[in-house]
């Protein structure tokens, strides 16, 4: 007896008997699908929800206002000793005293008074600023903490606006985490019932080969040769089921691509799924495949035992 | 060839299906087994293809104990039994030559060989033109017939017939017992249990008589007697 014989015969009475269950094998493909389309929607959702909080911390920073004044060589400095600050800031912007003044101008270019008033000054009343982004919004505070407690700083800073948006700052900071915990809770709950769901599905199915289980091990069948079939099958539904999953996200994100951008400030999910088709159905493949072999293999074993 | 050491089987205390059964089988003997229902006949084709563990004794197939064995040495044995049953037990799946096949695929014949040895007993037990039929599309004649030929496919030491004729018409439960005779005139033991008086006594071959789990007669060339 040759592993190769038997592997071929094996593949070879999967094939045939998926296609000649028929309805059964649909009914498990159905039930795949099902179970992959959750998942995938769950790789749409985590996609958009993360770009989406992404924006939204994008848009949280604090600025430094110096005072009138200070040397650009300081601020320099001071600039600098954040950037030194590995994992917390991811970016600290200059802005001269020339450069802030410009864009107040802008920013008030329709108000006659601001503007009336800033030409009779003869000075630029204006510091110069720092923008800092930090990389996670929780940093904010200890970016703050550091420039105010530096001794040499509080002569040349006037005032950090973290402290007046504190509370807002701190507050979305942790809407967004618990946005993030949310989402993942949901998708673990989700996927957990896709695949008991899946589970019991192929568990059904085979329950009706036991009496076809119990006659192969009678007629001299080995335990891996009655199994390796049933294998064969569990993987054949999961590569079905991931093509047709993967298919079906086509027209439904086309669907859904407008309402989720206007519901979310986040990405065109339509888009990303077109740019990503590839590594998604990879994944579905994974999953599903590994769902029916698995699923197949422990429904089996109980009834092997004659 | 077969010999049963003070075998029991008891599934409750008021269950005592076999009863410190002794008993021996010679190659190439014909053996019918008789009993009323329930006389622990199917119990003791069970023990012997160890579907079933025996609650005390032990059973031996060749010299060896088959419930003492591994798994991957039982179904060595079980592929030197071939076994056929009242209710045929195909795979409703596969086409007749499929059904046949498997009992050499399982083996680990080669392609040639069940090329060769499914399409002649196909022959033998009168089912040529049948091969790419399913299970559900024959009559009960020809199931039995389907599982006669995987029985006997493989060549076996031993073919177990557990009431073969117990869902056929008088026409087909002759045919069934002559190409079981014919089966036993080319050198292969055969254990046949049955209610059928006239099977029996036409036969007259051994007879081992079953009841309440003991035996009660072991004739050399009996008749049906309960």
């Amino acid at each position: 007896m040759s592993f190769f014989t038997d592997t071929r015969r094996i593949i070879k009475i999967g094939f045939v008997n998926f296609w000649r269950e028929g309805v059964v094998s649909a009914a498990t493909v159905l039930v795949m699908i099902t179970t992959l389309f959750v998942i995938g929607s769950i790789i749409f959702a985590k996609a958009s929800l993360d770009s989406t909080l992404t924006q939204i911390e994008d848009k949280v920073d604090i600025t430094v206002y110096f005072k009138p004044g200070v040397l650009e060589n300081d601020i320099l400095s001071i600039r600098q000793e954040l950037l030194n600050l590995e994992g917390e800031v991811k970016e600290a912007v200059y802005v001269s005293q020339e450069d802030s003044l410009e864009r107040f101008k802008q920013r008030h270019e329709n108000n006659s008074l601001i503007t009336q008033s800033l030409l009779e000054l003869e000075e630029n009343p204006l510091g110069a600023e720092i923008n800092i982004k930090a990389k996670n919004p929780s940093q904010y505070e200890g970016i703050a903490n550091f420039l105010k407690n530096s001794q040499d700083n509080s002569e040349v800073i006037d005032k950090i606006n973290y402290f007046q948006n504190k509370i807002v700052i701190e507050k979305l900071t942790k809407i967004i985490d618990s946005f993030r915990a949310l989402g993942f809770g949901v998708s673990l709950i989700l996927v957990i019932i896709a695949v008991i769901v899946m589970f019991n599905t192929i568990r059904i199915s085979i329950y009706f080969s036991r009496e076809e289980i119990s006659i192969m091990r009678l007629v001299g069948a080995t335990n891996s040769y009655v199994r390796g079939p049933f294998i064969i099958e569990g993987a054949m539904s999961g590569i079905f089921a991931s093509i047709i999953t993967i298919a079906l996200f086509y027209p439904f994100l086309l669907w859904v691509n407008p309402i989720a951008q206007n519901a979310f400030l986040g990405i065109n999910i339509f888009e990303y799924y077109v740019n990503n088709i590839l590594q998604i159905f990879a994944i579905l493949l994974v999953i599903g495949v590994f769902l029916g072999t698995t699923s197949s293999y422990i429904a089996v074993r109980k009834y092997l035992k004659v | 060839m077969i010999y049963f050491d003070k075998v029991s089987k008891i599934y409750s205390k008021n269950s005592i299906a076999i009863d410190e059964i002794s008993f021996t089988i010679e190659p190439q003997e014909f053996i019918s087994l008789v009993g009323q229902s329930g006389a622990g006949k199917t119990t003791l084709l069970k023990l012997l293809l160890a579907e079933e563990a025996p609650t005390g004794g032990k059973v031996f197939f060749e010299s060896v104990n088959i419930h003492s064995i591994s798994r991957g040495k039982l179904t060595e044995v079980r592929r030197k039994i071939g076994v056929v049953f009242q209710d045929f037990r195909l795979l409703p799946n596969k086409t007749v030559f499929e059904n046949i096949a498997f009992a050499m695929e399982a083996a680990g014949k080669k392609d040639e060989d069940i090329r060769n040895d499914v399409p002649q007993v196909m022959d033998l037990v009168g089912l040529e033109d049948k091969g790419w039929r399913f299970p559900r599309e024959l009559s009960g004649g020809e199931r039995q017939r389907v599982a006669i030929a995987r029985a006997i496919v493989n060549q076996p030491d031993l073919i177990i017939a557990d009431e073969p004729t117990g869902n056929l018409d008088p026409l087909n439960t002759w045919e069934i017992i002559n190409i079981l005779k014919k089966v036993n005139e080319l050198g292969t033991t055969i254990i046949l249990a049955t209610h059928n008086k006239g099977i029996i006594d036409s036969l007259n071959r051994r007879v081992i008589t079953l009841e309440g789990g003991r035996i009660t007669r072991d004739d050399k060339e009996g008749r049906y007697i309960l």
